[in-house]
């Protein structure tokens, strides 16, 4: 079933935990039986769902406090001056919390107070006090005593009601005028049926007439509709014997009608006012017959009559019958509303009336004024991504734009093509061609259009340009490889030879010392720049313009604050005069988390710089690499100086230049001349980023590290070490691997090549 | 009834040899004592880190996951963490129990050569030949450093942490202290490449040894001189100096075999230790009591005041 599921796995949305997929080798796991299912309490007992007093006796015994000896008695304090208290057991004391628990014999349950509760009583407790008022000396007493004793108790909500003016009897609300309770009183009568008016009531009605007009009523007493639900198993309507009423101790109704419409609901709804009739004690009603103290047996038997129902739905309403409560205002007094509707000429509809307001009249501003020459018509350009059209073509098209209409809309700055920026600036036109298309020659343009995928001919083609270009003009203004004169001259032979038409101008004019890869190398670039770089007609060259001085726009980053002249350091050092001359003191601001991670407050709080407060400075003055070792360099030249512990005995190769940098230096261009007088050659760039990426491959051991099994390593440890001591001794012959060890010789030069040393294959 | 304070005792220093641990993990790159004493954690050729107990000369446990020789270790206060060094460009952060790599954290472009963790062990911070001290952060998931300290001209040899001090030593001869509370750097231009630095106990010096076969000890609020120690051999090794437990006395590991003692007041030389024949590589001072830790190539030498069996007898009684 699992699997199936899983084939459809995206068709459905997948609810709650999956259930563990079923190994087929798992022996099916056995159910736990019912008897093993336990429930355990939070005390790790098993959990039971009784009381010490709900649970009987083993209850007790077993489970109350755990133990035989039961609960500890309350041990027994007395002494002259300490008496013991005097303790009131409660039951409460003497059950746990099972008892209390919800389904426990006492449960706790938040309740409202007494004050708090409403005058409706409890029911169980009604129940409770009917039962025992039963058993009681005074059959029907329930309570009579306890109320005459106990002092009158009412809710604080009738406090409320009494403070505010409420007196018993009466309604809440506002006091209303006689006419207005006239009719709410006569609505209740037409909703009630056959209600019984009373008498008093009928009275009150008679008053009416007298009643003055500036004279108002409290509202009649009327409680809302309480929706009891029925909890019994009675009958509908059946009230049960109420013993109160049964036996006239009640106040409420001394007619005890077992079967009514009129529940106790309804009758109090509409005021129960009974008390006007007569008042009979003992039981009556159909399950007990006429009773003995019954005098009548008139309305024993209940006579319904239809003319207690309402046979029309909905039924007539005051006042016209549309509108209920919520009858709109101007219904209600619409006669002083027609006064000011007369104000009004045209005709009112129904149920609408006057505003009393003027609504705000909203200001309508007039159109502006078009032009004269104003033409509603709209022109739609041709939209033409200039950067995929020649330029001649983009100037034609800007040029015909400007005829179409003179206010043509003005274009971002970044939409321009520089022609119509120079244009617009008032700028002098650039000498030479606009475009690196209009060097070539039409032939080679098609041939370009035609073939532009295949690079080999386009090269060829462009070399046939570059060919003719170089044979037209002879201009040697260009020169690529200026910087490295050696370079150059090979490169104008190349060019010479190239004129002049000769099938092997390259490999003659490369210079043939040099390796096979570095010539490979030098010819791609002879190439490259024979068709790039045209020297021709200094088409390319005009539009071009020579900085300043050179590398002049290269700068770097350095600390603004330099350290002291070092050689003075170096006297200081010397004469053993350490302190003042020898140090330094820079503003550094460390990282905010670095601080945090101390536990020390940020010493520049304000300032976001990390480091050392930097300045852009030139990226080649000498200034920004002036260390130890150039300073060592001059003392070593001057008369005074010592030579310098750098280069002691242990490293007689290192020269200065090779100390002063590390391999990791980044910045190596900085060449000083080669002391050794060996490398006559100045070295090429090419040379030096050849000498890089020497470098950059890492010592033959990282490889071994990385490849050798570890197995490997130790059975032939022995060769390795002979292996290492090959690699190592040529690696110090070389300078620059000997800067980044200069510090750790030991490691690798020293320390494993010594005899003691080769012990310890023999010990591993 | 107070009884009159004990007369100071003639400081004892650790000339007994109590043990020899052989580590059989190649050469012994560097030796430290945990943060207590009571264990010690060799770095070996082999790509290992070893803890071993000092009081048995038992191997604990060997911490293996770096993938070149490891240059140095460090403990953390609680002992509940490593970190480590190798040539491999890589520090690594270890459980101490478990043995396992927490972190692994590449940025340095040359081998790393020193690594200390700070007081609370919140940061490691860790030097390399590529001229950087980079400022790890134990307690976030970042792999890059908080902060990289990129001052020093050429390779970092040494660094210790204090409080609120870096303590920086680089092969362009200058030892840089930086100061995260003042937001200072003050860098002591000592001429000869620096092979190890530390702080006094008492957190007012600095030691330094260089290339120059010496040992100076400076002032470390003023840069001034306090003391000049030489007589042994520091040419061409990168080779550890400290202080004694009670900052009587500087020693130095040098490289004709020996661990020079010399008084820290007077400059003498008090005791030439012979260890071996080779190169003295690494040492290492118990933080309370006098004893030394040495490592000359594959093996690990634990040296205390009184001999063995006396020191024994002490134990048990």
């Amino acid at each position: 079933n699992m699997a199936s599921d899983e084939d459809s796995d995206e068709d459905f949305v997948t609810y709650g935990t999956p259930l563990e997929p079923l190994e087929e080798d798992e022996p099916i796991r056995k159910p736990v039986p019912v008897h093993e299912q336990t429930v355990k309490d939070e005390k790790g007992r098993y959990k039971r769902f009784h009381g010490a007093f709900t649970g009987g006796f083993s209850a007790g015994y077993f489970n109350t406090v755990g133990s035989q000896e039961g609960w500890t008695p309350s041990t027994f304090v007395s002494s002259r001056q300490q008496k013991a208290e005097r303790q009131n057991a409660r039951p409460e004391d003497f059950m746990d919390e099972e008892d209390f628990s919800e389904h426990g014999i006492a449960p706790r349950e938040i309740v409202t107070t007494e004050d708090f509760a409403s005058e409706r009583k409890d029911q169980l407790k009604d129940k409770a006090r009917a039962v025992s008022s039963l058993a009681a000396l005074i059959p029907g007493d329930t309570g009579l005593l306890e109320e005459l004793i106990a002092p009158a108790r009412s809710s604080i909500g009738v406090e409320l009601l009494r403070k505010m003016g409420w007196k018993d009897g009466q309604g809440v609300g506002p006091r209303l005028k006689r006419r207005q309770r006239k009719q709410n009183t006569d609505a209740v009568k037409v909703h009630g049926g056959a209600l019984l008016p009373s008498g008093s009531e009928e009275s009150e009605d008679e008053d009416d007439e007298f009643a003055p007009e500036n004279v108002t009523f409290a509202p009649k007493d009327v409680v809302p509709v309480d929706f009891t639900p029925k909890v019994d198993s009675h009958g509908l309507g059946y009230r049960g014997l109420n013993p109160l009423q049964a036996l006239g101790g009640g106040s409420e109704s001394a007619h005890i009608n077992l079967f009514t419409l009129q529940s106790d609901r309804t009758s109090s709804l509409f005021g129960d006012r009974n008390s006007g009739q007569k008042r009979r004690g003992g039981i009556a009603g159909q399950a007990f017959g006429v009773g003995a103290m019954e005098n009548e047996d008139a309305d024993i038997y209940h006579k319904d009559s239809m003319s207690n129902y309402d046979t029309v739905l909905g039924g007539e309403e005051p006042g016209d019958g549309l509108y209920g409560w919520t009858a709109p205002q101007q219904y209600t007094r619409k006669k002083n509303d027609s006064k000011r509707d007369v104000v009004y000429l045209g005709r009112i509809l129904d149920g609408f009336t006057l505003a009393s307001q003027v609504t705000e009249i909203k200001t309508v501003y007039p159109p502006p004024d078009l032009p004269r020459d104003y033409r509603p018509v709209h022109y739609f350009r041709p939209v033409v991504d200039l950067s995929t059209v020649s330029p001649i073509v983009a100037q034609a098209l800007q040029a015909s734009r400007g005829h179409l209409s003179q206010d043509a809309p003005q274009q971002g700055r970044h939409s321009l093509d520089s022609s119509q920026r120079r244009d617009m600036l008032g700028e002098t036109p650039l000498q030479g061609p606009s475009s690196v298309f209009e060097l070539l020659g039409s032939k080679d343009r098609e041939r370009l259009n035609e073939i532009p995928e295949d690079r080999a001919a386009v090269v060829a083609s462009a070399k046939a340009a570059a060919l003719q270009t170089l044979s037209s003009h002879a201009s040697k203004t260009f020169k690529p490889f200026q910087k490295n004169p050696q370079k150059q001259a090979r490169y104008d032979l190349y060019i010479n030879k190239l004129k002049k038409g000769d099938k092997e101008a390259l490999e003659s004019s490369l210079d043939s010392s040099m390796t096979e890869w570095e010539r490979g190398r030098e010819r791609d670039e002879f190439v490259r720049a024979a068709v790039l770089y045209k020297p021709s007609n200094s088409s390319l060259s005009s539009r071009f313009t020579r900085s300043k001085n050179e590398d002049d726009t290269d700068s770097v980053e350095v600390t603004r604050d330099q350290e002291n002249d070092v050689d003075d350091k170096q006297a200081a050092v010397k004469m053993k005069m350490f302190g003042k001359l020898t140090r330094d003191t820079f503003e550094w601001h460390p990282e905010k988390l670095l601080c945090k991670r101390f536990n020390v407050p940020d010493p520049y709080p304000g300032s976001s710089t990390v480091g050392m407060p930097k300045i852009k400075r030139d990226k080649y003055s000498v200034f920004n690499f002036l260390t130890i070792t150039d300073s060592s360099h001059v003392s070593r030249e001057g008369p005074s100086a010592s030579k310098p512990p750098g280069s002691s005995t242990t490293l007689p190769h290192l020269t200065p230049e090779v100390n002063k940098k590390s391999r990791w230096d980044k910045t190596g261009k900085v060449k000083v001349a080669q002391s050794d007088g060996k490398q006559t050659e100045p070295k090429t760039d090419e040379e030096e980023k050849e000498e890089d990426e020497e470098e950059v491959r890492p010592p033959m051991d990282l490889f071994k590290a990385i490849f050798a099994s570890s197995s490997d390593e130790k059975s032939s440890s022995s060769s390795e070490e002979d292996s290492e001591e090959e690699e190592v001794a040529p690696s110090t012959s070389e300078p620059i691997q000997i800067s980044a060890e200069t510090l750790n010789p030991p490691v690798s030069a020293q320390i494993t090549p010594a005899p003691d040393i080769s012990k310890v294959p023999g010990i591993i | 009834m107070a009884f009159p304070q004990p007369r100071p005792q003639v400081p004892q220093l650790p000339q007994h040899l109590l043990r020899t641990i052989e580590c059989q993990q190649g050469a012994v790159r560097a030796v430290r004592f945990n943060a207590d004493g009571n264990y010690v954690l060799t770095c070996g050729s082999d790509k290992s880190l070893k803890l071993w107990s000092v009081s048995r000369g038992t191997l604990l446990k060997t911490y293996t996951g770096h993938g070149y020789e490891v240059l140095d270790v460090d403990s953390s206060y609680d002992n509940s963490q490593l970190c480590s060094c190798s040539s491999d460009k890589t520090v690594i952060l270890w459980d101490v129990a478990s043995g396992q790599v927490t972190r692994k954290l590449r940025g340095h472009a040359g081998k790393v050569n020193c690594v200390q963790f700070n007081e609370e062990a919140t940061v490691m911070l860790s030097g390399s030949i590529d001229g950087t001290v980079r400022c790890w952060d134990t307690r976030s998931r970042r792999y890059e450093p908080i902060q990289i300290l990129d001052e020093a001209r050429d390779g970092i040899s040494s660094l210790k942490v204090s409080e609120h001090e870096l303590l920086i030593g680089s092969v362009d001869g200058r030892v840089r202290l930086y100061d995260l509370r003042m937001g200072q750097l003050h860098v002591d231009f000592i001429g000869s490449p620096i092979t190890c630095v530390c702080f006094s106990r008492d957190g007012q010096c600095t030691l330094s040894s260089s290339l120059d076969s010496t040992v100076r000890l400076l002032d470390k609020s003023s840069g001034e001189m306090l003391g000049e120690y030489s007589g042994h051999v520091n040419k061409g090794y990168k080779l550890d100096c400290c202080l004694s437990d009670k900052d009587t006395h500087v020693l130095s590991c040098s490289e004709d075999g020996h661990v020079y003692f010399w008084d820290l007041v007077e400059g003498s030389l008090t005791l030439k230790l012979p260890v071996g024949k080779a190169v003295v590589q690494s040492l290492s001072f118990h933080p309370t009591e006098p004893r030394l830790l040495t490592a000359m190539e594959g093996h690990v030498q634990v040296w205390g005041a009184e001999p063995e069996d006396t020191a024994k007898l002490s134990s048990v009684c």
